[in-house]
């Protein structure tokens, strides 16, 4: 075996040119595939980091009826969270909400707008909602934050002061008075025409729903460790009227959007590969073809044709592992720039970025999945590839081979 | 004692389609110590023969014995092993693995061997100094001259302690004076040693120096001259 890998080292090193040149090629298929993974990766982290901040979380806690039927009967007691211990290394943070619809005027005008209780000060670290003001303040004790875009069907400014009507708690007829204190803008435009923020204490009060909220939201360590956490909270959540949804379950389009184009991107790279693949496969035939004498000789005095398959296999692997190498290290300073650095969209895809509620921003992941997922797939091309290297030394004649 | 023992060999290649009978019923036995050549015209079958005693390659018919033992049916994988651990092979060129250095090249046998590494340091430099290229061993092929390669796998030959070596055309491709030089080498192991030497050939100068000379044409020992 020593003999082996010392004599498939030299060989690999005998035609430098066409090793440089077959691992280049690997090198650079490698390379693209990582920073390719990298940049879908670090975008659909990102996607998911900002609906869940924003909308769902990484789990909810609701109502057991409240994902089918979002009103506002289907809330419930916040108290049921506080006797528990919802406090997990792997669990960020998690904020209480309170939504509802009402009718909001300002003068002659009326517009339907969707109200959000929410705790401002864990908002701010939740879903960075603060950095949404463009106007006013964003601590208020019972004011209003409104939407840029609705304040101003509205004809509503910082001060002024808005009504809201709409339908309380199991019936009760809301209305009330607030001043608005600040205002929001919403890259999302369901969102910049129709929320309206409140504390939600002021939201509560309005709903005549003391200590009631439509969701707990959850951030965790780990956007994709769902399914334990929900098993995890579900036995916590035991014999309460609640219930756990992960993500993946409140955002069905956004899964099937990133699973669309990550293998849309898979598609990509197999077509990397098999153009690659023929590179490779070019060397192995050379590598037989230009030594079938060679490998007679060996096996005429003595190398069993076992041995011989594995010293060439030995030249393969270190080939190919060159190539990975190479590949992997050309990639990860510039992954690592970029993760640091994320790229910045400017003009058209920026707004179109906005437009679905995501940073205009190309982050990347640093995933050590990414590298293995190329290494792992340019072992098993060469390994498949390999085949026939392999069957060519079985199938050497030696008194055939002699006569090359 | 006898090391090669054919009996009634023949080989025909191509028996489905156009059948060539390269060796016909050739029967020949070579004692141990023997310096023996197989001379005869392009064609007459030299190479077919020794591949066959070296289990190169199988007969058609007959039987061949290598210290006392048929090589005639035992399958790839053993042969191979019976090569490496009783016969000692010379090419005509190209003999050697071009990555190695004169000193791995003979020493590469030896660890296919599973010799220990003490033994093998001291048979491989014994043989460097007696084939005369002590000061190569650590040059690869490609910077030694045709003769001092042809050393180099007399050497690794001889490195298995084989039953005896076997030589097909080892001059061929070798200028009068390296020839010389070769075969002063083999003669002297020899004589001195008692390796048995079975070589081919169709160099005069060659000739002349084997102590037994074997004619074949088309297949058929026309002659066997014991000097
Ligand atoms: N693989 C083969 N298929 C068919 N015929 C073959 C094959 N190998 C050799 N022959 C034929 O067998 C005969 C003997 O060939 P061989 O190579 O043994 O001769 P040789 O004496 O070694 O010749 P040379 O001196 O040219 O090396 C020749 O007629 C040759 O054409
Ligand atoms: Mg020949």
């Amino acid at each position: 075996m020593i003999l082996s890998i010392k004599l498939a080292w030299k060989n690999v090193w005998r035609s430098k040119k066409r090793t440089w040149i077959t691992a280049s090629s690997i090198a650079f298929s490698v390379f693209f595939a990582c920073l390719m993974q990298s940049s879908q990766l670090g975008s659909y982290e990102n996607m998911i980091d900002n609906s869940a901040r924003f909308f769902t979380g990484h789990l909810g806690i609701h109502q057991v009826d409240f994902w089918e039927d979002q009103i506002i009967d289907n809330s419930f007691d916040q108290q049921a969270l506080l006797e528990l211990d919802l406090t997990k290394p792997s669990i960020l943070m998690g904020v209480p909400r309170l939504s509802s619809f009402a009718l909001a005027s300002h003068g002659d005008r009326t517009k339907g707008a969707a109200l959000f209780g929410v705790s401002l000060e864990e908002e701010a670290a939740f879903s960075y909602l603060e950095r949404k003001l463009i106007k006013g303040d964003y601590n208020t004790e019972s004011g209003v934050l409104m939407a840029a875009g609705l304040a101003a069907n509205l004809n509503l400014n910082v001060g002024d002061t808005l009504v809201l009507m709409g339908q309380g708690y199991h019936g009760v007829n809301a209305a009330g008075k607030y001043s608005v204190t600040g205002i929001l803008k919403f890259p999302i435009p369901a969102l910049n025409q129709g929320a309206i923020y409140l504390p939600l204490e002021t939201l509560q009060e309005f709903l005549s729903a003391p200590n009631m909220i439509s969701s707990y939201s959850i951030l965790l360590e780990d956007s994709q460790d769902t399914e334990g956490m929900k098993a995890h909270m579900e036995t916590i959540l035991k014999g309460k009227e609640l219930g756990v949804k992960t993500w993946q379950e409140m955002l069905p389009d956004l899964v099937s959007s990133i699973e669309l184009d990550y293998y849309g991107g898979w598609v990509i790279l197999v077509i990397l590969y098999i153009v690659i693949g023929f590179g490779i496969f070019g060397t192995f035939l050379m590598m037989i073809k230009e030594r079938t004498y060679e490998l007679g000789i060996l096996n005429a005095i003595g190398m069993t044709k076992r041995r011989v398959q594995t010293m060439v296999a030995i030249e393969i692997f270190l080939l190919i592992f060159l190539g990975v190498l190479m590949g992997v290290l050309m990639a990860t300073p510039i992954i690592l720039y970029f993760w640091a650095n994320p790229i910045l969209l400017s003009g058209d895809a920026a707004l179109a970025m906005e437009k679905f509620g995501y940073e205009p921003i190309i982050p990347f992941a640093l995933n050590f999945k990414i590298f293995y997922n190329q290494g792992i797939s340019i072992f098993v091309i060469a390994l498949f590839l390999a085949i026939y290297p392999m069957l060519a030394i079985k199938q050497l004649k030696i008194i055939k081979a002699l006569k090359e | 004692m006898k090391v090669i023992e054919l009996k009634n060999l023949s080989k025909i290649y191509n028996p489905e389609t156009i059948p060539v009978r390269a060796i016909n019923d050739v029967t020949l036995s070579v004692k141990e110590g023997e310096f023996t050549a197989i001379v005869g015209p392009s064609g007459c079958g030299k190479t077919t023969l020794l591949n066959m005693i070296g289990g190169l390659d199988i007969s058609s018919e007959g039987s061949v014995e290598v210290g006392g033992v048929s090589i005639q049916d035992m399958n790839e994988s053993q042969l191979t092993a019976f090569r490496l651990q009783h016969i000692g092979f010379v090419f005509q060129a190209y003999n050697l693995i071009p990555v190695f250095t004169a000193k791995e090249n003979i020493e590469f046998i030896m660890v296919l061997q599973n010799m220990d590494a003490k033994t093998m340091q001291e048979r491989s430099d014994d043989l460097l100094d007696r084939m005369g290229i002590k000061n190569q061993k650590n040059r690869r092929p490609s910077e030694l001259s045709g003769g001092q390669q042809q050393r180099v796998a007399v050497a690794r030959a001889l490195a298995a302690r084989p039953k005896f070596v076997l030589a097909d055309e080892p001059t061929a491709n070798l200028d009068s004076g390296s020839t010389e030089d070769l075969l002063d080498i083999m003669a002297k192991l020899n004589k001195e040693e008692k390796i048995t030497f079975i070589f081919s050939t169709h160099d005069q100068r060659v000739i002349d120096r084997a102590k037994r000379v074997i004619t074949l044409e088309d297949g058929v020992i026309i002659s066997d001259e014991h000097r």
